[in-house]
């Protein structure tokens, strides 16, 4: 698979060379435990503390908020749940978005289950909910406001600083925002007062690795542990901590902040251009993503085709595409994102997405555009 | 860039006789000090305030970080400065106010007009700039006396000068003015906020630690050199004496009764420290005992352990409280540091029941079975000396730069 060109950033990234290097090294000499006394143990702590003030910075908030966790479920699932639960004095009422990920969605429908009440805010046809849908709905007893700042399947961006200034306006709720999608690819932080309250990010979407996300508040908020024993992460989450994750994640965030813009003109130049390329099919192609949405995604649908049939056609000539998500891809039934914009039923089975990262090129992108072609034509008779 | 230069009001030193010339020297020097990193600052003085220039926003926002934290200081204000044309002066009057914009606030417009050929009066320029800014912002509303925000305006004849903004800063008064004192640092809460209490009065300090290895782990250390450097924020380098305590702790578990341990050990360091104090030239040792809040700390305590010496022993925390203690420490962000669980030479060999009211002749009786005096020598040679804010730190930190 060597002259594979892979188009599937979104679903996973390659770890960067250098982030791959600081792993090893770490392991090798800085594989001690971080809790213990001796002067190794010493050592790693002082390189986990190095590696998560770095992170604390580049989202401007303080170390000690920062929790390191096993990635951006766990990320989502522990926010939601620990906010919820530790703010039932306050109300039960809590607030997301149709379009969120999975590890949002079940775990606010688990909190369903146990009592809480659970809004869904709509999305327009650009995926991006309303502002005054949002007003309307935050309540008193509002506790949590979940939100997804780029989304995963067609890259829509909400308002999340906008929302944040309402929600803390409006009520005592807590902004959580999933920001997988966003971190490293747009300015992602708490600004002050002014930003969400709470934040996840997942190391292996920025060229880091699985296994490793983290978990941030703007300040210290009322917050439950949720894995228990012996009190690593401030209390919060038991378990040796895996400093050479820890570090790796944040050499790749340091990294994806540092490289942002250079990759965001050449996200944005790209889409463009298979933009460009996909109008030229007509009727044939709709094109889910918005130019207002984030560069890095671009889904689009052809006319009652599957997915995986464009998917293998491109695969057969050495392009990795997916079909919506990588999470809801083995599943056949359409994905809640694309139920959320009512697409015309002849467009609801097609779904495509290309997803750009730091390793791609643009003769990635010429062959790409080429290989479209091709299948497009191939697959011409199929389009009705 | 708006900004011109930075006005500082001087703390308690504006009071101060013949010797005010000395403290503001100081501190000016202190400043200079504290913001090394931004190069040679231009510092004007004068009698009653002191300027600095502004030479770009990144020096600026570095200033308006630091200066709150020098004491000496009572407020400082950012001054900005523009052409001498009446529109101008209205577009800078609204980027200052825009600070403001916040929440309800009074306010007035007062004008010195030093150079005499501007074309308008001051009451002309106060009428046409507060008639101006008035308009713009909601929340502003007119008041001649005492107002919240007094925006002034001064027509010098290189330009004209605003500013809004009164910084509280730090008070006190500069560090080094008040003569050097030897602070006994424990690496538990209490040391570092007397340290800092001395400070905001200009005490000069170096720093005293007992180290007892192996009883006391490397950590309890750095942590101590943590706290010392943490101490150095507040304008002035800090210098650690480390004392190999492990020799004369031992003797004294074996000679003296453990009910009387602790006073001894008290008596002991306070011994070692007085010795040090005289050779670096310290007037008065420095600590963090509050009166009653553990056993060494009773007034009979006290008496016992100060028997050793005449030398001024200043406890500014004497009369707090704990919880005044940890909110001063949370304050001056040592608080984190120092409750970070390792042993220290005060918590190794505690006796079981010390005694609270212990009798000074009984405690001198027990002593005088052993040589301490030798051993306090020894350790006083043998001690090792660091000097914050320090080095060796960055190094520290280039070795991860690497992986990060």
């Amino acid at each position: 698979m060597n002259n594979t060109i892979y188009l599937d950033n979104s679903a996973t990234t390659k770890p960067l060379k250098e982030v791959l290097q600081a792993f090893m090294i770490v392991n090798e000499q800085y594989y001690a435990n971080p809790a213990s006394i001796h002067a190794m143990g010493v050592e790693a702590n002082d390189l986990l503390i190095r590696a998560r003030e770095q992170v604390a910075d580049i989202l401007q908030t303080e170390a000690k908020n920062v929790l390191f966790t096993s990635g951006g479920t766990e990320s989502n699932n522990a926010a939601i749940f620990g906010i919820a639960r530790s703010n039932t004095h306050i109300g039960k009422h809590i607030l997301t978005t149709e379009i969120e990920h999975p590890s949002v969605l079940e775990t606010v429908k688990q909190l369903a289950k146990e009592g809480f009440e659970v809004e869904y805010l709509n999305v327009d046809q650009h995926g991006v909910i309303s502002l005054d849908e949002l007003r309307a709905k935050i309540r008193k007893d509002t506790i949590l406001v979940s939100m997804m700042h780029v989304n995963n399947e067609m890259g829509a961006i909400q308002p999340i600083y906008e929302a944040a200034k309402l929600i803390h306006e409006m009520s005592r709720a807590a902004l959580h925002v999933d920001a997988v999608q966003s971190f490293g690819k747009l300015a992602v932080s708490f600004r002050g007062e002014d930003g969400p309250d709470c934040i996840s990010i997942s190391g292996h979407k920025i060229h880091g690795f699985k296994g490793s996300g983290v978990l941030a508040f703007r300040k210290a908020i009322r917050w439950q542990p949720y894995a228990l024993g012996g009190g690593q992460e401030f209390g919060l989450r038991s378990g040796t901590v895996a400093v050479p994750q820890a570090v790796a994640l944040s050499k790749a965030a340091r990294i994806a902040v540092e490289t942002l813009n250079e990759h965001a003109k050449k996200y944005r130049q790209w889409h463009d251009e298979i933009l460009a390329q996909l109008h030229e099919y007509g009727e044939a192609v709709q094109i889910l993503s918005t130019p207002r949405g984030a560069s890095h995604i671009l889904s689009f649908s052809v006319r009652d085709l599957k997915g995986e049939v464009i998917i293998n056609a491109m695969q057969k000539r050495g392009v990795i595409v997916s079909t919506s998500s990588a999470c809801s891809s083995k599943q056949t039934k359409t994905s809640h994102v694309v139920e959320a914009l009512h697409l015309d039923e002849h467009y609801k089975k097609g779904v495509i997405r290309v997803s750009f990262g730091a390793h791609n090129t643009a003769e990635d992108i010429e062959k790409f555009k080429q290989v479209l072609a091709e299948v497009m034509l191939e697959l011409k008779g199929e389009i009705k | 860039m708006i900004w011109k230069e930075i006005l500082i009001r001087y703390g308690e030193l504006s009071t101060k006789g013949r010797n005010k010339m000395d403290f503001i020297r100081r501190l000016r020097e202190n400043i200079r000090h504290a913001f090394a990193d931004l190069g040679h600052l231009h510092i004007r003085t004068e009698r009653d305030r002191m300027f600095i220039a502004i030479e770009n926003e990144a020096q600026m926002q570095t200033l308006v970080a630091g200066l709150p934290k020098i004491f000496g200081i009572q407020s400082f204000s950012p001054v900005a400065a523009c052409e001498k044309d009446i529109e101008s002066m209205k577009k800078l009057a609204i980027t200052i106010m825009e600070t403001f914009k916040e929440e309800q606030h009074t306010f007035k417009v007062e004008v010195k007009r030093t150079d005499k050929t501007f074309p308008l009066e001051s009451h002309a320029i106060q009428r046409e700039i507060g008639g101006y800014v008035l308009p713009h912002f909601k929340n502003l509303s007119v008041k001649v006396k005492k107002p919240d925000i007094e925006l002034r305006v001064e027509v010098r004849h290189d330009a004209t000068y605003m500013m809004a903004q009164v910084i509280s800063g730090a008070g006190g008064m500069p560090v080094g003015s008040n003569g050097k004192s030897l602070l006994m640092l424990s690496g538990g809460i209490d040391s570092p906020v007397a340290g800092y209490l001395m400070m905001k009065r200009g005490v000069r300090l170096e720093a005293i630690h007992f180290f007892s290895p192996p009883y006391t782990s490397q950590n309890s250390l750095e942590k101590v050199k943590v706290l010392a450097n943490e101490l150095t924020k507040f304008g002035a380098n800090i210098r650690l004496h480390v004392i190999p305590f492990t020799e004369i702790q031992v003797l004294i578990k074996e000679k003296v009764p453990s009910n009387v341990s602790m006073t001894t050990t008290r008596r002991m360091m306070l011994k070692v420290a007085d010795q040090v104090r005289e050779e670096i030239g310290a007037l008065a040792i420095v600590t963090g005992e509050s009166l009653g809040q553990v056993a060494s700390q009773t007034l009979e305590s006290l008496t016992a352990i100060n028997a050793v010496t005449n030398t001024p022993i200043l406890r500014p925390l004497i009369s707090t409280d704990k919880l005044e203690i940890i909110n001063l420490a949370e304050k001056i962000g040592t608080y984190e540091t120092s409750i970070q669980p390792f042993e220290d030479c005060c918590t190794i060999f505690t006796p079981a029941s010390p005694k609270t009211k212990p009798k000074l002749e009984k405690v001198e009786h027990y002593e005088s079975f052993s040589d301490f005096d030798e051993l306090i020598e020894r350790a006083v040679k043998n001690r090792e000396v660091y000097i914050f804010p320090k080095k060796e730190e960055e190094q520290k930190q280039d070795k991860f730069a690497d992986l990060l």
